[in-house]
Formats: C-alpha cells, sequence, structure tokens
C-alpha cells in the first residue's frame, strides 16, 4: 500500500497551487465570468504553460502524464484555489479528440467543450435527440445540447448524436460553424455555461471520432475529475472555517470553544476524509475493468454530493451571517461545491446507478 | 499511489486464509456468523488454537512471544479473521494490558504475566468504569491504601465486559487525592478471588449478560503487582486506551455483517420481490456499503501511515466514530430486513443445544438482540462525542 502522491505528481502540484495562489484570485474568477467568454484568457496560458493541461493527457497524446492519480492531483489542486477555468471541459473532450487536434489545446491555443446533456436527459447522456444524418461524404447535425460548461469560450464543440440508424455518435464541430446558435450565461457558481442550438451544421465525413465507449470514458474521467476538485474545495473550506472558529470571539471567548461548533466540525473532518477515500477508491479502480470502474465512481460520486453539500452548508452555519454574503471567499467556495453536485449526475443518480451496477455484478 | 498489498502481503494472506480453512472449526464460525452465545469453553478453545499457532499475541515483540507482525500483517489478520467469523479473542489482556507491561512493567512482572497470557492461565478483564463516571475516567474513586507490603482497596467498578469469566482485573485506583484529578491514580493488578471481591451481573437491554459490577471491600493486593510507579496510572491508562481504538472501526466485522446482511436481503421478500430489489432499502443498503467502502480506504490510509512510522493517535477517533455508526447501521438494517420477525424475543435460540422449531426464519433470533448489543459501540471505549473533542483538541486544534 502507498497512499503518496510520488515525486513528479508533487513537484507539479506545488508548482501549480504556488502559481495559483500568486497570479489567481476570486477578484479574477469573478470578473471573468461576468461576459463572454467566461474566463481568464491570462490564466489559461499560464495553465498551459505549468503544464496543467499537459498532466491530463498520456505521452502518446502528446502529454506528460494522463493517469487517473494525475488527473486527481490536478482538480484538487485546481479546487483549492477555485479555478474557473475550462479545464473540466478540456479533459473531457480532450479525451476523445484526435491526437493532431489536442496538440493544440495542450499549447493551450484551441479551448474544446463536450455537449452531451439535452434538455430532455437529466443526467442520462445516453438519451440523445440529436440527429446526426448523411449528407454526401459529411454530416448534417440537428438538436439541442444543454448546459454545456464554457460553451462560449470554446473554439471546437463534441457533441453527440445518433445517426439514422440509432448508433450513438461522438463528432467534433468547430463553435464558428454555421447553424450552431449558442446561448451564453452565467452559473449559479460563478462560471459560465450555455445551450446550444445546432440547425443543420454541416460537417465532414471524419467529424465522427467516437461513439458511446469513448463518451463513456470522457464521462468517466470528468467524474473522476470534479470529485477530486471537490474535495480540494472541501478541504478549503474546512480550513477557512477552522480559521474563523479560532479567531471570531462572542461571549467572551473564541466560538471555537463551544462544543456544538467542536463537534460540527469533527463531522466536517470525518466527511472530508471518507470523500477523499472514495477519490482514491475510484481512481484506483479506473484502468480495470469497466464495472469495477463505474461502480467506484458511482460510489464516488454519490459520496461527494452527498458530503461536498454538507460541508458546504455546515461552512455557511458556523460562519453566521457573514457566512451569507457575497463579499466573503467562502460563499464561492460553498456554491462550487453546491453546484458540482450537478455536474455529472447528483447523488441520487449516482446512488441509483450504484445499485444497478451491484446488482448486474 | 498504490492500494494493492505487497506480493509478501499478499503471500501473508494467502497464509492467513489457509490456516482459517484449515484449523477454525466450523461449529464456532457458523455460531459467530448467526449471532448465537459463545461459551467461556468456545472462546477458550479458539484462543488456545491461535496459541498453539503463535497467533495468539502476533503484535507483541518476538522476545515475549509473539509474532512481531508489522502494522500492515496484523490488518490483514484482523480483516481475514472476521470475514471468516472467528470467535474473538478477549482483548483485556492480551491486546490492552500487555503493551502497559511489556512498556511500564518490571521484569518481574513481564516474567510472570505474559507467559501466562499466551498459555490462557488468566482471563483478564478491565476496571477503569466506575458507576458515575462514564467516560470521565480522571473521577475514579475506587481507593487503594498501602498497608506495609499490601494495598487494600475497597470501591466499585463496572460495565467489566466478561468480568464473569475472569480470574484477574487490572484497575485503575486512587492512592493519593492531594493534587490534580489526573494525579493519584495508580494502576493495580487485583486477583479476584481474592477475598472482599465480589462480581454482580448487569443484564443489558438485549437480555445478555456481557457486564458486571465489581466490588472491592478490604480486597488486600500484594503491592509487587503495583504496575509501573504509583501516582502514574493515568499515563498508562492513556497507553491503553490508544491500543484500545485502533481496532474499534470493527472494520472487519461490519464486512462480515454486511455480507450476511445482503444475503438475507435476498431471501426476505418485500412485495414478492427480494428485498435486495426493493428501491428504498437496496438504497439503504447502497449508502451504508459505500460508506464502508470509504472506511476501509480511510482504514487502509491510516494503516499505512502508521507502518511507514507515524503514530496513529487521534486519526483511531475518526475511524472510531464512523466505524461505530456504520456497524450499527448495518445491525438497525438487518432487523428492518426480518420484518416482524424482528419481534420475538427467544433468548433459549441462542444457546447451544438449541434444536426446536425456529420462529419464523431460521437466522431470526440473534438479530435484534444483536442490533441492541451494538448500541453500546458509540458509547464504550470513550463515548463518540468524547471522540469528537479528542479530535477537536489534536487534529482541528480548536
Amino acid at each position: 500500500m502507498d497512499f503518496t502522491l510520488g515525486e513528479d505528481r508533487q513537484a507539479l502540484v506545488d508548482v501549480l497551487s504556488r502559481s495559483l495562489r500568486e497570479r489567481y484570485s476570486i477578484a479574477r474568477r469573478r470578473a471573468a465570468a461576468k461576459e463572454t467568454p467566461g474566463h481568464d484568457r491570462e490564466t489559461w496560458g499560464q495553465l498551459a504553460e505549468i503544464g496543467a493541461i499537459g498532466a491530463l493527457f498520456d505521452e502518446a497524446r502528446g502529454g506528460f502524464g494522463g493517469s487517473p492519480f494525475d488527473v486527481v492531483a490536478v482538480f484538487e489542486t485546481l479546487g483549492n484555489a477555485l479555478v474557473g477555468e475550462p479545464v473540466l471541459a478540456t479533459l473531457m473532450a480532450g479525451s476523445v479528440l484526435p491526437t493532431n487536434v489536442l496538440e493544440a489545446v495542450i499549447a493551450g491555443e484551441t479551448i474544446p467543450t463536450i455537449a452531451l446533456y439535452e434538455p430532455q436527459s437529466r443526467y442520462d447522456w445516453t438519451d440523445v435527440q440529436t440527429r446526426a444524418t448523411t449528407d454526401g461524404d459529411g454530416w448534417r447535425l440537428n438538436g439541442a445540447k444543454a448546459v454545456v460548461s464554457f460553451g462560449e469560450a470554446a473554439d471546437l464543440l463534441v457533441v453527440s448524436a445518433r445517426t439514422e440508424d440509432g448508433t450513438f455518435g461522438l463528432f467534433v464541430v468547430p463553435a464558428k460553424t454555421e447553424g450552431v446558435e449558442i446561448r451564453g450565461y452565467a452559473t449559479n457558481d460563478g462560471q459560465r455555461a450555455a445551450d446550444i442550438r445546432l440547425i443543420d451544421v454541416a460537417a465532414p465525413g471524419d467529424a465522427r471520432i467516437g461513439g458511446e465507449q469513448e463518451a463513456a470514458r470522457a464521462v468517466a474521467l470528468g467524474t473522476l475529475a470534479v470529485c477530486a476538485e471537490s474535495v480540494g474545495i472541501m478541504t478549503w473550506l474546512k480550513d477557512t472555517t477552522l480559521e474563523y472558529l479560532r479567531t471570531r470571539v462572542q461571549f467572551g471567548a473564541p466560538i471555537g470553544r463551544n462544543q456544538a461548533l467542536q463537534h460540527r466540525m469533527a463531522e466536517v473532518l470525518i466527511e472530508i476524509e471518507q470523500s477523499r477515500s472514495a477519490v482514491i477508491n475510484a481512481a484506483a479502480a479506473f484502468d480495470g475493468d469497466t464495472l469495477a470502474r463505474d461502480t467506484a465512481l458511482a460510489a464516488a460520486k454519490y459520496s461527494i454530493g452527498t458530503n461536498a453539500t454538507r460541508v458546504a452548508e455546515e461552512s455557511i452555519q458556523l460562519h453566521g451571517g457573514i457566512g451569507m454574503t457575497a463579499e466573503l471567499e467562502l460563499s464561492h467556495y460553498a456554491k462550487r461545491a453546491i453546484m458540482i453536485d450537478h455536474d455529472l449526475g447528483d447523488a441520487d443518480h449516482h446512488l441509483s446507478r450504484y445499485i444497478a451496477l451491484t446488482a448486474a455484478a | 499511489m498504490d492500494l494493492a498489498y505487497t506480493p509478501e502481503e499478499e503471500a501473508f494472506r494467502a497464509e492467513v486464509r489457509t490456516f482459517l480453512a484449515e484449523e477454525l472449526p466450523a461449529r464456532l464460525s457458523d455460531k459467530v456468523r448467526g449471532g448465537r452465545n459463545l461459551s467461556k469453553a468456545d472462546i477458550q478453545e479458539w484462543q488456545s488454537i491461535l496459541s498453539r499457532k503463535g497467533w495468539l499475541a502476533p503484535h507483541w515483540p518476538a522476545e515475549y512471544g509473539g509474532a512481531g507482525w508489522s502494522v500492515t500483517q496484523k490488518f490483514i489478520y484482523e480483516q481475514e479473521s472476521a470475514l471468516a467469523h472467528t470467535p474473538p479473542v478477549i482483548p483485556f489482556g492480551l491486546n490492552m494490558l500487555a503493551p502497559v507491561l511489556i512498556k511500564y512493567g518490571s521484569e518481574e512482572q513481564k516474567a510472570h504475566w505474559l507467559p501466562r497470557m499466551l498459555r490462557g492461565d488468566d482471563w483478564w478483564c478491565q476496571g477503569y468504569s466506575e458507576p458515575g463516571a462514564g467516560s470521565d475516567l480522571a473521577s475514579v474513586r475506587t481507593v487503594a491504601v498501602r498497608d506495609g507490603d499490601h494495598y487494600i482497596v475497597n470501591g466499585q467498578k463496572t460495565w467489566t465486559t466478561m468480568g464473569q469469566h475472569a480470574n484477574m482485573i487490572f484497575c485503575l485506583v486512587r492512592t493519593d487525592n492531594s493534587g490534580s484529578r489526573q494525579q493519584g491514580i495508580s494502576f493495580l493488578l487485583v486477583d479476584m478471588t481474592a477475598p472482599g471481591v465480589e462480581v454482580r451481573p448487569i443484564i443489558t437491554l438485549d437480555g445478555d449478560h456481557e457486564v458486571n459490577e465489581i466490588f472491592f471491600t478490604d480486597v488486600r493486593v500484594p503491592a509487587e503487582n503495583l504496575l509501573g510507579e504509583e501516582g502514574r496510572g493515568w499515563t498508562y491508562a492513556k497507553y491503553l486506551l490508544t491500543y484500545e481504538r485502533t481496532s474499534m472501526a470493527g472494520l472487519g466485522q461490519s464486512r462480515a455483517a454486511l455480507g450476511w446482511l445482503k444475503q438475507i436481503a435476498q431471501k426476505e421478500k418485500a412485495n414478492g420481490v427480494p428485498l435486495a430489489r426493493d428501491p428504498l432499502f437496496a438504497a439503504r443498503l447502497a449508502r451504508v456499503e459505500i460508506a464502508l467502502a470509504n472506511l476501509q480506504t480511510t482504514t487502509m490510509r491510516v494503516v499505512a501511515a502508521a507502518a511507514a512510522g507515524g503514530a496513529p493517535g487521534a486519526e483511531s477517533s475518526m475511524l472510531k466514530i464512523r466505524g461505530t455508526e456504520i456497524r450499527q447501521e448495518i445491525s438497525s438494517l438487518t432487523r428492518r430486513a426480518i420484518g416482524p420477525y424482528a419481534q420475538p424475543f427467544l433468548p433459549e435460540a441462542l444457546e447451544d443445544g438449541h434444536n426446536e422449531e425456529p420462529v419464523g426464519p431460521d437466522y431470526a433470533a440473534p438479530i435484534t438482540p444483536t442490533y441492541l448489543n451494538l448500541r453500546k459501540l458509540t458509547i464504550f471505549g470513550g463515548s463518540n462525542e468524547i471522540q469528537k473533542n479528542i479530535i477537536t483538541k489534536a487534529i482541528l486544534d480548536l
């Protein structure tokens, strides 16, 4: 058994967190989310330069990492700094993009996103009504995609669609293509997303870059990543709330002397450590057989969805009135922690999935 | 990161499995799995099998007759034993007193008591708790007064687990009242066959006799039975408690109990389908299964840190809290699983030689008593609230 990160990974984490501490801030994040493209281009360039993007992909594809534990290390660090950049979208879309396209993504020159969900699909990405019909040597895409992460920032869209015989396919489309209508908006956690319409969008024959298996793997990667991000966020929430309990004086003593609050913090700590274990379980099972991978991921996302919400709500409560203010950094961390439950399936979704998967085993 | 065991550890696990498959009597494992009562003879039988193998006190240093196992080996052994449904080893002498003896006892004490533990000559029990004290151990009021080469002990201990079988008890006693509450406490080894020791049963809410009250009236204890120095008992007690808590998560027991629950959930039906497929029950089952998988990895993280030289301190309090909650939840779901047959109270069905027609499913009788008995988990060994206080101080620094 070995639960250490390993030297190379630790070095990346150290460089990344130092850079974010020095150059990144909530103010920057908030400013970016107010308007298109919804993220901070300078920060994006730095992330690419440090290697945070390259660490998500393996050497054969132009990166220098790509293992599940690399993904975990990067996203936990991003979560701890509450980075509002399209890294998740890049990870998921990048996992299916051809290697020659990925090169520009790793360099930070091209930003991709992935559009799997639709207005009617809720969290079931296999429920696809978007149609891909053959048109000569190419394709015509028609349909609607829901809550696409950083839809306005993306240069490339990876979209799911069913062909005439009902087969699931992933298609890559430049965002500027005629017939792509992007309606962007801010999200509750201070990032941006978009609903996208595809109206008779023309794509060449080689636009089809994957099928159901590739989509499943992209979703699995994304799930692992947001779980790790959440652990980073929860850790920040815990540290910050502890600091507050030590310094905020009421009735003549720091409120952290109050046993009722101490016990709530002890619970918070246990929930976080259990979440961290759930992420380790999922990462360890990731490259094994698909059933084991998906079961561990469902367990992790269920655990995260339940625990992060609780940690966020407890952090607000323990801060009292000030915890309700947008001025406090804490509220932004708390909102992202809660909104992660709506990324790639909430706790109930993953609990039913876990039940279905373990019944099949 | 790597959750897998090393090849050496895997080989060790295989050795443990082979030993359990060959040496654990099915009569005993059936009783443990089914939750029926183990007699003193059952427990002694298993302990002597372990003793012959050299595995009764495997965590002791080899020079005292232990196997010198690593933290990881001990963890593997505990997991495999629980999954195989072995009877418990009575921990009070072997796991709790022995480390204190080894660290603080005199050479004469070690040479006398440790071999007796390995041979099963003594059955130890723990004299920590007192009426009105609860988890507040420093409030000990049992008094020991020096009289020549003896101490005269007067007072009362309670919640003494398996004390009815014991011939020896280690006690916290007050030898001085002048300083702070923690000062003036001494650690005494008392022969329960001495005049003036009286054991009275406490019947718990499950109808079982597991704990006792012990009264001391002018009991004469030889001064050589004082462990370490007079007045330093509090230090020894705290050291002992760290050993008590490391295994209190009950991870192996929970895994075994969950396996049993899942079998029952396949047999029991609600609305014509197995309970395991009832959406609400399946959700409850899945939740506790996921919580247990997370706890297993958390435990392994603590074990790995300890194996790398770190001391598991307050982390074991986290494991105790969550582990006991999970174990209770499993016992609670098992009770719900048998529906109305959770109600019949049939203590005779838990005893040896019972061969009457069962009431309801043949596995039903022990389930509610087990559920009731396990309410103790979040209370004993320092209640879970006390564990939170420990976390607050040691980890959260509040």
